[in-house]
């Protein structure tokens, strides 16, 4: 078992350094669609961790009250409503409370909240909900009750981007199954090619009596290593690509939508499990499929 | 050792071989002779089943092989050492590696490896030439090689389809004297050949082919008539050489 192993192991690295050119013309291929791969990948993973971060700044209901509604009546109501389905949290936010968080959001220009005589903030509760699912039944729950002016949630802002979301998702995914594919097929060939090279070859060791598993070892180990290889390279391209553009634009992003791109750490970490185990995928049904032919006759 | 009953074999527009049947005893050195396509190659490769007969049973070593499934194969090829024309080494391997590799598919240790390899090519005569690769050596060097890794797992049987067929004479006529010596250890040859003048020489059994059929299996001489033979030999020198030629340009 062991022989066998490393006899496995040792043809294969014979084979790569061997045939170097083939080898390299199966490395770039592999690099190229992991990158592409990676790409989408990068795209995907920040699209993800934007919704997720919308989602959780946007999973409350905010429910105004009327001037004539005392704050005992609103503690009724939070007690009706903390029974409701989905509700995590109620809370009673003042007027006064509701225009400091005014002041704090408008930052710089809050000073010109300063001039008001007086508030025209309504008092108000908040609702945070566990999911956004539950926001249309909390919410008209929050409507039957007596003593208010508005419900409003942002259900219908968050349901048109989680759509988006899910679209460029969903075609990130089927984008990237149809390069695997690509990739799959573009390896084929190229290790195709090594095996075409050694048709002779293999015709010889079938004469010898080798077992087709005994002939495809090598090259399945073959590319393995080249997939691996492959990977290592891409996921160092793809960090140091991704590291410059944090770097450029990060801040900006998170000027523009107050949340940080996904950490430069965490997505290496990914990647490197991701293209490994697709530079392996790849280079092993590369070959598997390269070399059917050869050893059917 | 070989034994064919009522074997027939179809191609798609000719006939390979015509319900032969034969028996090739253990120790025996058989020529097997005839025009191309006479039917000598089907022969062999049913032997190797590397075809499937549409007729008749064929055993090799007491076990008939038209039953083996695909899996048997390689076990069926390591009982029977070939020797082909064109030699068949790998190019990119040295000698020792190119008969080493028949031991590692039988899953020999590199210890047996190193011990056997240079005995066995010592053997052949060609003890010297362990690492050189085949296109550093001469063709009858090759041919030794060939046969070096035909017979390092001892097979029973060794099967050599022309193996003089691009050496000059004097070449040949050693590789002969190789083939016999193995022979006289216990291993069955049979040997597809052409050359007149090596069977008349050797006076061995000689099995002749025609249109799929066996026209004559007697000891003696090569049989067919002379001029036919040689033109048959001229012809099939040149197709081969062509053949082996173009293998070659394409292999490197």
């Amino acid at each position: 078992m062991f022989r066998r192993f490393f006899y496995n192991i040792k043809q294969a690295f014979q084979q790569v350094f061997r045939n170097g050119a083939m080898t390299m013309a199966s490395v770039f291929a592999i690099t190229a669609m992991l990158l592409i791969l990676g790409l989408f990948f990068i795209i995907v993973i920040n699209i993800n961790t934007a919704a997720e971060t919308v989602e959780r700044d946007y999973d409350t209901i905010e429910v105004f009250l009327l001037d004539t509604t005392t704050e005992q009546d609103a503690n009724q109501m939070i007690e009706s409503l903390q029974g409701e389905n989905g509700v995590e949290e109620v809370s009673y936010r003042s007027r006064d409370m509701a225009l400091e968080e005014l002041k704090a959001r408008w930052g710089e220009s809050g000073y010109l909240l300063d001039s008001l005589t007086e508030n025209p903030l309504p008092n108000s509760i908040i609702i945070k909900i566990k999911s956004l699912e539950a926001a249309d039944d909390i919410a008209a729950a929050a409507k039957a009750l007596d003593g208010i002016e508005d419900v409003k949630y942002y259900k219908q802002t968050v349901d048109k981007l989680m759509g988006a979301t899910r679209f460029v998702q969903l075609a990130a995914v089927i984008l990237m199954l149809f390069l695997i594919i690509v990739s799959v097929v573009v390896v084929s060939n190229t290790i195709k090619l090594t095996v075409f090279n050694r048709a002779r070859e293999i015709s010889i060791m079938k004469y010898v009596g080798a077992t087709n598993w005994f002939i495809r070892g090598p090259f399945l180990t073959e590319g393995i290593i080249i997939g691996l290889f492959s990977a290592a390279i891409s996921v160092g391209i793809s960090a140091l690509i991704y590291k410059k553009v944090v770097g450029l634009i990060g801040e900006d992003v998170f000027a523009i939508l107050s949340m940080p791109m996904v950490p430069v750490e965490f997505l290496v970490y990914n990647l490197i499990w991701i293209f490994a185990a697709l530079g392996i995928s790849i280079g092993a049904c590369g070959s598997i499929i390269s070399m059917r032919k050869f050893l059917d006759a | 050792m070989i034994a064919f009953e009522h074997v027939t074999k179809r191609y798609k527009s000719n006939i390979g071989l015509d319900d032969v049947s034969v028996k090739i005893n253990k120790g025996e050195f058989v020529f097997l002779v005839g025009p191309s396509g006479a039917g000598k190659s089907t022969f062999i490769r049913l032997i190797l089943k590397e075809i499937d007969a549409d007729k008749g049973m064929i055993k090799v070593m007491g076990r008939d092989v038209t039953k083996f499934s695909n899996r048997q194969v390689p076990r069926l090829r390591r009982d029977v050492g070939i020797v082909f024309q064109d030699f068949r080494l790998l190019p990119k391997k040295t000698v020792f590696e190119n008969v080493a590799f028949a031991m590692e598919i039988i899953h020999k240790s590199q210890r047996m490896i190193r011990r056997q390899v240079p005995q066995i090519l010592s053997l052949v005569g060609i003890g010297t030439k362990a690492h050189k690769y085949p296109n550093e050596l001469s063709a009858g060097e090759q041919q030794r090689v060939a046969i070096a890794r035909a017979i390092v797992n001892n097979p029973m049987i060794l099967i050599a389809d022309e193996p003089t067929g691009n050496l000059d004479p004097e070449t040949a006529w050693e590789i002969m004297q190789l083939l016999e010596q193995i022979n006289m250890r216990g291993t069955t040859i049979l040997m597809v050949t052409h050359a007149k003048d090596i069977v008349d020489k050797m006076n061995k059994r000689v099995i002749a082919i025609e249109k799929g059929r066996i026209v004559r299996d007697d000891v003696g001489t090569y049989g067919f008539e002379e001029a036919l033979a040689n033109m048959e030999v001229t012809m099939n020198t040149l197709q081969h050489r062509r053949e082996f030629n173009e293998r070659r340009r394409g292999n490197l």
